[in-house]
């Protein structure tokens, strides 16, 4: 369902924009208005983070918003009303992202209830590999929900194809080591690692980690479906503020073709 | 156990993707060098020749006329090559680190003991070296912190979420993702993804292998009880694992802070304040609120403030093997001070939590029974603590006039 979205949004475009918001930072209503601004800029597809204390992925940018976040007074129960009302709003997929504690400690069944009751259409979670994920598996099965996973330049083949089988809507390949929002070389490693996620998969490729402009998502084109932009929009917003998203993403990419 | 190192229901390895190639590499070295004689037998030459090892089991006579119960020993991990139980495990991982062929490690650190034990290793095999310590740790611990970078570590303060431990966990996680090719994570405690918390237990069970046979020899007898402090849980794992199979009784002290009902404490398995959650990797009892963020801890000893605790000790306290009990700060401070004038013995403040419940219970134990008290670390490297709860006026002033010689230089 989330695959056959993403392969319609494809024929208008080559590659499509997948973003990331953290929840509440610095505010609901900012989170809001940043959705908004994105959608009207033309974004496909997004991540909606749910803030947790310990985001062990994700680097400085998105630590420390994840901890303002938290800081003041974000809670679950809003991050999932936010959701809801999003995906109410604005006609494109949702993603809901975060650590599997937060799953975990709302139960993880009620927790793909609620998120299909709410409208939205998978969720990431870094910190679950597949060989512990057969609740989760379970329960976004059963409502209809695509679990997206991750593939490494470091995973090898035999497991990629393993991830392949239980990965729905999208693959997320992350581009490289390290956290979240440290530059990425865009060269012949990438070239090479991409062709051997998409020989594992017939699913979307979506490539995040320091894309951060249009030369990285021109490298893209052709070689990833989805280019994740997830960092440098929140870089965007502490800069120049909700003003600057829309026309940072209209800059990403070429007008589409009519 | 399966392979990913469950526990009953605790444990297990919750990692991101790009850590699966590294942890199926450290699991692989793992089991050969667990598979290797040789490699254990290398492992207790090295703690011998460095480290001073086998430490005594000393028996605290005084002690134990003054509560006139059982007789009470102590087993000296304070005499450890850097006064503490830390060494055990991280000489041990630094020989592997030598068999995977990686030339840098990296550590998280609470006290402090940690650090320096994981810098004083990597001065020794000639790795490069980084320990990430929480800014308010580096407060409290501060000559760990000149000892570290004395011996060529670079320590890195961590200004993010509550500034403790385990915030130092999650930043050496992130240059980990980062840096894996040449790093290995000297990971200080029985937590974390598995094969962590087996491998520490491992290492650190030359604790308890020492232990039984020394009080066999001196006592003629198993101990009754034994104490032990839990943070992360290695010491007490490393004590514990000699005896599991034995008719003893196994007590885990955990920091009381400033007492349960405050909710200033780090008490995660002898309180109902914790529940099962997944953090850091692995799945345990969690210091947390209903969402499932981590909750701010408290302990006066900085290596007990842990949100976590090892996935083996939450599944020994679920099988009732284990005896779990908290001690507050202030009874802790009373405990050191008391064995400090008796025994001439000066245990680390993280320590002072088992020397707590000991002297609570022995009493009640006759004189033919022996008791056993891991003095997982000496009392040192807390002298500003320490100094600060006595409120011993001529520290103060020691203090007061060593600022006044640097500003008039």
């Amino acid at each position: 369902m989330l695959t056959d979205r993403l392969r319609a949004k494809q024929r208008e475009r080559e590659i499509l924009l997948m973003t990331h918001i953290v929840m509440g930072y610095p505010s609901f209503d900012d989170s809001l208005r940043v959705v908004e601004a994105m959608v009207e800029a033309g974004v496909e597809i997004m991540e909606l983070q749910i803030p947790f204390s310990e985001p062990i992925a994700d680097g400085p940018v998105i630590l420390h918003a994840n901890q303002e976040s938290l800081q003041a007074g974000s809670t679950v129960e809003q991050c999932l009303v936010f959701g809801e009302e999003v995906a109410t709003r604005f006609d494109i997929p949702f993603l809901l992202m975060s650590y599997y504690n937060i799953l975990f400690k709302y139960g993880v069944e009620a927790f793909a209830e609620r998120m299909a009751n709410a409208g939205l259409a998978g969720a990431i979670v870094p910190d679950l590999p597949p060989e512990e994920a057969d609740d989760y598996l379970t329960a976004m099965a059963a409502h209809e929900l695509a679990p997206v996973f991750i593939l490494s330049p470091n995973t090898r083949d035999e497991r990629m194809d393993q991830i392949a089988k239980v990965t729905k809507g999208l693959v997320y390949c992350v581009a490289r080591k390290g956290v979240t929002g440290q530059d990425t070389s865009f060269g012949d490693d990438l070239d090479t690692y991409l062709a051997r996620c998409r020989a594992a998969t017939d699913l979307p490729l979506a490539l995040g980690f320091g894309v951060k402009d249009r030369a990285d998502v021109d490298f893209l084109r052709g070689r990833a479906d989805l280019a994740v932009i997830g960092t440098q929009t929140i870089r965007v917003v502490e800069e120049q503020g909700v003003e600057g998203v829309k026309p940072f993403i209209l800059g990403l990419r070429p007008p589409p073709s009519t | 156990m399966t392979e990913r190192g469950y526990y009953g229901q605790f444990g297990g390895s919750f990692i991101p993707e790009i850590l699966v190639a590294t942890f199926e590499e450290l699991v692989q070295a793992f089991e050969q060098a667990k598979a290797d004689p040789g490699f254990w037998d290398s492992y207790v030459r090295l703690m011998g020749n460095y480290s001073g090892r086998p430490t005594p089991l000393t028996y605290a006579e005084n002690l134990t006329e003054h509560f006139g119960g059982a007789r009470i020993y102590i087993k000296r991990e304070d005499l450890n090559h850097t006064g503490a139980h830390k060494a055990n495990n991280v000489m041990g991982q630094g020989l592997l680190v030598k068999r995977m062929g990686k030339s840098r490690v990296i550590a998280e650190t609470g006290a402090g003991q940690h650090g320096v034990a994981t810098a004083t290793m990597a001065a020794k095999f000639g790795f490069d070296c980084t320990i990430y310590m929480g800014e308010v740790d580096i407060q409290r611990q501060r000559p760990n912190v000149f000892w570290m970078e004395q011996l060529g570590a670079t320590v890195v303060p961590v200004t993010e979420g509550t500034r403790t431990l385990k915030d130092a966990i999650n930043e050496a996680f992130r240059d980990w993702v980062s840096a894996m090719d040449d790093t290995h994570y000297v990971l200080g405690t029985a937590c974390g993804p598995h094969p962590f918390p087996e491998m520490v237990t491992w290492f650190q069970s030359i604790i308890g292998r020492e232990a039984r046979n020394q009080v066999l020899e001196e006592t003629g007898r198993l101990p009754a009880r034994i104490y032990a402090c839990v943070g992360g849980g290695s010491n007490a794992m490393g004590i514990f694992s000699g005896f599991l199979d034995d008719d003893v009784e196994l007590i885990g002290v955990e920091a009381g802070g400033r007492g349960l009902e405050t909710g200033a404490h780090a008490t995660r398995l002898a309180s109902d304040d914790a529940s099962l959650g997944v953090a850091q990797g692995y799945k345990t009892f969690f210091l947390q609120d209903d969402d499932g963020q981590m909750k701010e801890t408290h302990s006066v000893a900085a290596g007990l403030d842990y949100v976590g605790v090892s996935p083996i000790l939450s599944h020994l306290k679920a099988s009732g093997r284990v005896r779990f009990t908290a001690a507050t700060d202030e009874e802790v401070v009373e405990a050191l001070s008391l064995s400090i004038r008796k025994e001439g013995l000066i245990p680390a403040l993280e320590s002072a939590h088992g020397f707590v419940q000991a002297f609570k219970e022995a009493p009640e134990l006759s004189r033919d029974d022996v008791i056993v008290i891991n003095q997982s670390g000496r009392g040192d490297k807390d002298i500003f603590t320490v100094a600060d709860a006595l409120e011993d006026p001529s520290w103060r002033k020691f203090i007061r006039d060593k600022a006044e010689e640097y500003d008039a230089h």
